[in-house]
């Protein structure tokens, strides 16, 4: 009797909220049954961002880096760039040639690909154009915009290596030219030293296939290094003796100087940090507590650390680094924080193992002037108003 | 330098050991046809480089029907399609216009480009005397070559572009590096 009681009373309370909603099933009406294919719930709607384009098939997407926990990167948010659209590639159509200063040139195809010995690793992938604006001082208004052409994924795949050792080297061989098999067959070229270093040609993207608009059904993951070079839909590759001087690295992704002069092949994608909560167009809603949260990340290796400063760079406290701090990779940089409700600033700064340090806008300015748009990694600054509203500065 | 040998010694190991090749038999041989059809690689050298010609003269006609709806009529760009002529001795000044005449370094990338990539909506549609005609066609819209100049394999290499001695190596780190 008195359990029964009791039982009545909960029943009662809980029925009480979710009576109005849900009249005759008392809140435990069942769910939906098992699927195939998995899909977020309908109340998330974080998505890409890209502003329409008179040339569609030619333009970029940003990562929602603002809505991102942890290190790794949706596969269907991460960002994409493409120069000729996203081609459909049945895989049993596709093969890879490999070939040029090789003793035994070879077709392989995805089956063939997946039989090699096989890694998996984590490493983000950074259009050289990312946050672009900044330099320019025509800053994005959230970090979607400004920094969302940057995502990490574990890929998995076939190293260079052992593809290149799978078909001999020649003496002469020195550079490696990647085609892709989309539209305009774009195509990079990569010196040999990287190629046997770290390079893998990759068809997983986080536990599956890649996606289409990241090159399926095979692409080039190329470490710490610009986006561009990772060649997506990868069909060729050329060993030579010479770079091919391809459109995209003799005149494309170079940095123009003051002094009239252009920077060539400057691959790497130096360390970079960002805070992505709070940051710009999301709001504070009063004084109390709040966890600061960013990403930083170096083409040079591993981070080392990340300072964040709360108070207008008059000093940096020493964030929490979430391990492990894997190289070529997202790190997530973590400082718990009470806002006063007073108008500041907040940035980051980060150091890799290199010991190179996050430079600010103003040096890099500095250094390179206006038109060096690309390899941007400035410190990013959020300015937070008092009525809790953030935005760029 | 110690550290440089080391690193030496093992680049050695490592390319004898890629020398080597062929072992886990898999994969298929390509034929001679097949190799010819997909190698479309050029190099600034003039390797790769197929058979063929043309002048500016012929490269006008397939220009304005091709290339000129996007790119304009001297090559001037239109809306978001960008300027390829115009644009010599901008570089240094605040508005560079960097254009195929004023800032690529060799003609061979010009000709490698229009054949992979062009036009845009038909990349791969103009014949290899097609690609040197337009070729020779942009250049000439900045004087580089003179409009009867017929280029080919041999001669396009071999064309000084104006911003041939512009590039620089990376330099960087170029800012800030503590030491550990």
């Amino acid at each position: 009797m008195r359990t029964a009681s009791r039982r009545s009373f909960l029943i009662a309370s809980s029925g009480l909220a979710a009576l109005a909603a849900v009249p005759k099933s008392w809140g435990r009406e069942l769910g939906e049954p098992v699927r195939p294919y998995g899909e977020r719930s309908p109340f998330e709607k974080s998505q890409r961002f890209y502003r329409k384009s008179p040339i569609p098939e030619t333009g970029a997407s940003g990562t929602p880096l603002q809505d991102s926990y942890g290190v790794i990167t949706p596969s269907a948010l991460h960002f994409e760039s493409h120069h000729s659209g996203v081609p459909q590639i049945d895989p049993a159509k596709h093969e890879l040639l490999v070939h040029g200063a090789v003793e035994h040139p070879l077709i392989l195809r995805l089956e063939d690909l997946q039989r090699f010995p096989s890694v998996s690793r984590i490493h983000f992938i950074e259009c050289a154009g990312n946050t672009s604006g900044d330099l320019a001082s025509t800053p994005r208004p959230n970090v979607q915009r400004s920094h969302g052409l940057v995502s990490c994924s574990e890929w998995t795949g076939v190293t260079l290596k052992t593809l290149l050792e799978e078909v001999g080297l020649k003496p002469r061989a020195k550079w490696i030219l990647a085609e892709g098999a989309d539209a305009c067959r774009m195509a990079r070229s990569i010196p040999l030293d990287k190629a046997i270093d770290d390079v893998i040609v990759a068809y997983g993207q986080n536990g599956e296939a890649l996606r289409p608009e990241q090159g399926y059904p095979i692409r080039l993951v190329v470490p710490g290094w610009e986006g561009n070079v990772c060649i997506k839909w990868l069909q060729r590759l050329h060993v030579a003796d010479q770079p091919s001087m391809t459109r995209e690295e003799a005149a494309g992704y170079t940095d123009l100087m003051p002094d009239g002069k252009a920077r060539m092949f400057t691959f790497v994608m130096e360390a970079k940090s960002v805070i992505t909560r709070p940051s710009g167009e999301q709001t504070l809603h009063g004084p109390g507590f709040y966890e600061i949260s960013g990403l930083a990340w170096s083409g040079r290796g591993r981070i080392e650390r990340v300072e964040v400063s709360t108070d207008g760079a008059d000093s940096w406290q020493a964030a929490e680094s979430q391990e492990p701090r894997l190289t070529k990779a997202f790190t997530r940089f973590r400082l718990p924080w009470n806002w006063d409700g007073k108008p500041t600033t907040l940035q980051s700064r980060c150091v890799d193992e290199t010991g190179y340090v996050q430079p600010t806008h103003d040096e890099l300015l500095a250094v390179r002037g206006k038109n060096a748009t690309d390899h941007y990694n400035g410190i990013k600054v959020w300015r937070v108003l008092a009525d809790g509203k953030v935005t760029h500065v | 330098m110690s550290r440089f040998l080391l690193l030496s010694c093992l680049l050695l190991t490592t390319l004898i050991v890629l020398a080597q090749g062929g072992k886990h038999n898999l994969g298929r041989v390509p034929t001679p046809e097949e190799l010819q059809a997909r190698d479309i690689s050029v190099f600034p050298t003039g390797a790769g480089l197929p058979p063929g010609e043309g002048s500016a003269k012929e490269g006008r006609n397939i220009y304005v029907a091709r290339c000129a709806s996007c790119h304009g009529e001297r090559g001037e760009g239109r809306g978001a399609n960008p300027p390829i002529a115009g644009g010599l001795g901008t570089l240094k000044s605040e508005a560079p216009r960097a254009t195929v005449g004023s800032y690529w370094p060799y003609a061979t990338t010009a000709w490698d480009y229009i054949n992979r990539a062009m036009p845009y909506q038909e990349p791969g549609s103009l014949s290899a005397d097609e690609v040197y005609s337009v070729t020779a066609y942009v250049l000439y819209l900045d004087g580089i070559v003179s409009e009867g100049e017929v280029l080919n394999a041999k001669s396009l290499p071999k064309i000084k572009m104006p911003n041939r001695d512009g590039f620089v190596p990376d330099p960087r780190p170029d800012t800030r590096t503590q030491t550990r």
